[in-house]
């Protein structure tokens, strides 16, 4: 998946270095990155796994899904699965059974080509998630690619006013990016934030406007409302804003992440996921519960901390992480 | 906070305890649910297994097939094997016997550190103690400013230099700076790091080495998933941390890798934060923890939040009321009023007995704050004797009532009969009996 792909824009800014790298380096660092968990966990599917198709193998395919996250119900239908087309004779040998595995990972993890939809002018994106998750940094990273590869000019909006210099660090983020900032005051009202950064982007003739929003959790109900007026304040002042809602989820969250979603697209109707911090040796499996049982696509993925370490998420390269490939 | 776990088990639970005599087969379902609930829970896969495991011999081999009542002798022993695994008695911070006490806090990004680091300072200072923070994270963007506002409003004084210096250098220029300052702690905060950073982890382990600290606590976010385990396996062997630090518990998080960060490093919890409020911090109380998984509730962290808004007479009080089923109107008003206080509503009914399951139908009826309104106004419209005795409110003065509040008649009703029920529940969950679930939905409803 390219980022070209994923926007359905060309790319026409001068930094598109990247891309330019073929897309087997491009995932080699996130699979070398994905490398260290198989020796952190030695519980990883070993090559040989699918020599013997026995009840062993399934308990051991079991056990590397929930070890990833990936939840007790997905694994059991995804591990069902695959013991049915065995057993029925529809696979033989290993190769094909990994073959099959990888791609029913991928078929519950990703919804077919999923788009950043960016095309009205200006797009509005709407960043949410409980605390700590990673928005302000995905913001950054996601401002940086729309403006050092696609040349469009970006509006942040920084309507996390609760955090203690939450703002400031999104200024920070926004100065490496390029992009430009509209904010308040701490403690301001966020919707009238998003409302002044929607007029400043119509105003200055700005192709994005994205806004931060102050990390919450999903069980408490009048923070939730709050986000509920912030995405209505959006759409009153602008017809069919937002475009995108994207909740970010930490790779490293278990299965209350479905819970966080269910939630928030409650409260805002998502449109994707942006799954970060896929750098460390959690695996992220959530993602696949979440896109699995809602139907939300991952959009995004998070694999470190610098600017360019912001991906289109890739199904298929997502499941062979998953199984360790 | 482990209300879901807390659901799954009573109902596994209910049924052999509806069967009366329990058999190996019924042991193993059992531990089949218990064992899928603790991996909903998040609880590391091998954790689980030797749990359930654990668990399971002990139910066979305690001689509970035989027993009288094997549904709570179940309970119990899973009550218990849960409490030890959680980590007996809770641990306190090692305070220096002269000079600052040193506490170094590490952890993910996002755990929350910053954030524990002055709700932390906010603690020290309420026992008195004179707190400072030290700003080592020169990572993340604006991490100093964070700290410094967030030490502002926890009365700490705040070292930062900036971001261009080594936090190697930063953390021992603060410890001079406490020292000098007279300062009874020095609280270092450090920027979120991933475990398998190898840069990042030295530099944890040379600010230690260069300041010394007392304790090194882990920030770990409750929401975390199987990976926990890595988490604290690699932070405990490169920076040998002392105590955890659990964020976030005032999500529907179920918690499990505190079970497990516990199992594997064998490091207790002290403290948890169970709010966005500063002094949203608590000591960690491990028995009651998992008294709550079993959905015993957890009525003495209730009670310690009642005496923080009242006083400790006023509790004991209450609580004997409780017990002898003498809680009145008037009580619960007051209740009502205090626990507004505490917070927001669901937090404080995260901590009631039995609340878990009946949450989800609190949100059906909306029992938000609003509805605390109309129940106050209810029991205003009351007479005091009234309030003291709801069994002689007849039809006239229900009508009364329900005209003086601007509510329904229905609505009287309900409050009364409610009341009723709730009453004799607290009592028996007061006297530590288990609740009949059932019973419990009728009494919410």
């Amino acid at each position: 998946m390219e980022w070209e792909e994923l926007v359905g824009l060309e790319a026409t800014g001068e930094n598109v270095a990247d891309s330019a790298e073929p897309p087997a380096g491009r995932f080699a660092r996130l699979r070398e990155r994905l490398a260290k968990s198989r020796q952190a966990l030695g519980a990883e599917l070993s090559a040989g796994l699918f020599e013997r198709l026995d009840e062993q193998t399934w308990e051991r395919l079991e056990e590397a899904l929930i070890l990833a996250d990936v939840g007790a119900k997905s694994t059991a239908e995804v591990v069902g699965r695959l013991e049915t087309e065995v057993e029925a004779g529809h696979l033989t040998g290993p190769e094909q059974a990994r073959e099959r595995l990888v791609e029913l990972l991928a078929a519950q993890a990703g919804v077919e080509s999923p788009r950043l939809e960016l095309t009205a002018k200006p797009a509005v994106v709407m960043v949410v998630g409980v605390n700590g998750t990673g928005k302000t940094t995905t913001i950054g990273k996601l401002a940086s690619v729309l403006k050092q590869r696609f040349g469009l000019r970006v509006v942040v909006a920084a309507a996390d006013t609760y955090r203690a210099a939450a703002i400031e660090q999104l200024e920070t983020w926004a100065e490496r990016s390029g992009a430009e900032v509209v904010r308040g005051n701490p403690g301001g009202d966020p919707g009238a934030i998003v409302f002044d950064a929607i007029a400043a982007a119509e105003a200055r003739g700005a192709d994005v406007v994205i806004a931060d929003t102050a990390g919450r959790l999903h069980t408490h109900g009048n923070l939730m409302e709050e986000l509920s007026k912030v995405r209505h304040v959006a759409a009153k002042r602008l017809d069919g804003a937002p475009h995108e809602t994207l909740i970010v989820i930490d790779a490293t969250t278990g299965q209350n992440g479905l819970r966080q979603a269910r939630a928030f697209a409650e409260a805002v109707e998502l449109t994707g996921v942006a799954l970060t911090k896929l750098d460390g040796t959690a695996k992220g499996g959530i993602a696949l519960a979440i896109a699995g049982e809602m139907g939300l696509p991952v959009k995004l993925i998070g694999v470190g901390e610098g600017i360019e370490d912001l991906r289109p998420f890739d199904a298929e390269e997502f499941a062979r992480a998953l199984v360790g490939e | 906070m482990f209300d879901q776990l807390s659901d799954r088990l009573a109902e596994t639970l209910s049924e052999v305890r509806s069967r009366g005599k329990l058999t190996e087969a019924d042991v193993d379902r059992a531990m089949r649910e218990i064992r899928l609930a603790l991996l909903e829970a998040d609880v590391n896969f091998k954790v689980v297994k030797s749990f359930t495991a654990q668990v399971k011999e002990r139910c066979l081999g305690a001689g509970v097939l035989d027993a009288l009542n094997p549904g709570q002798q179940v309970v119990k022993i899973v009550n218990e094997e849960l409490a030890a695994l959680m980590g007996g008695a809770s641990r306190d911070l090692a305070f220096a016997s002269a000079g600052p006490t040193v506490i170094l806090i590490a952890g993910l990004q996002g755990s929350g550190k910053t954030t524990a680091c002055a709700k932390l300072a906010k603690l020290l200072a309420k026992d008195g103690k004179k707190v400072g923070l030290a700003a080592c994270d020169t990572q993340r963007p604006a991490a100093v400013e964070q700290l410094v506002t967030m030490g502002e409003r926890a009365g700490a004084r705040v070292f930062e230099q900036g971001t261009e210096r080594d936090p190697v250098e930063i953390a021992e220029w603060a410890l001079g700076q406490a020292r000098a300052g007279g300062l009874d702690v020095l609280i270092v905060d450090t920027a979120g790091r991933l475990h398998v950073d190898e840069a990042l982890m030295d530099q944890l382990v040379a600010i230690r080495t260069r300041v010394k600290p007392h304790d090194v606590l882990l920030v770990l976010d409750a929401m975390t998933g199987q990976d926990a385990v890595n988490v604290a396996e690699s932070f405990s062997e490169r920076v040998e941390f002392d105590g955890v630090v659990l964020t976030k518990l005032d999500g529907d998080a179920r918690g499990g890798a505190a079970l497990s960060v516990k199992a594997v490093t064998g490091k207790p919890i002290i403290y948890a934060s169970t709010g966005e409020r500063i002094e949203q911090l608590e000591r960690f109380h491990p028995e009651r923890m998992a008294s709550r998984i079993l959905g015993m509730g957890d009525v003495l962290s209730l009670i310690e939040k009642a005496e923080e808004v009242s006083d400790a007479d006023k509790a004991a009080e209450l609580e004997r009321k409780i017990r002898k089923q003498q809680f009145t109107l008037d009580d619960f008003l007051e209740q009502m009023r205090q626990v507004r206080k505490m917070g927001p509503l669901q937090n404080v009914l995260g901590l009631m007995p039995g609340m878990g399951k009946a949450m989800k139908q609190m949100r059906q009826v909306n029992m938000d704050d609003r509805e605390l309104d109309r129940l106050e106004a209810i029991i205003l419209a009351m007479t005091p004797a009234e309030r003291v005795d709801p069994t002689m409110i007849d039809g006239s003065r229900r009508k009364r009532i329900a005209r003086g509040s601007g509510t329904t008649v229905q609505a009287v009703n309900q409050l009364v009969k409610q009341f009723a029920q709730m009453r004799k529940l607290m009592a028996q969950l007061a006297q530590g009996k288990m609740p009949d679930p059932a019973q419990l939905m009728k009494g919410m409803r």
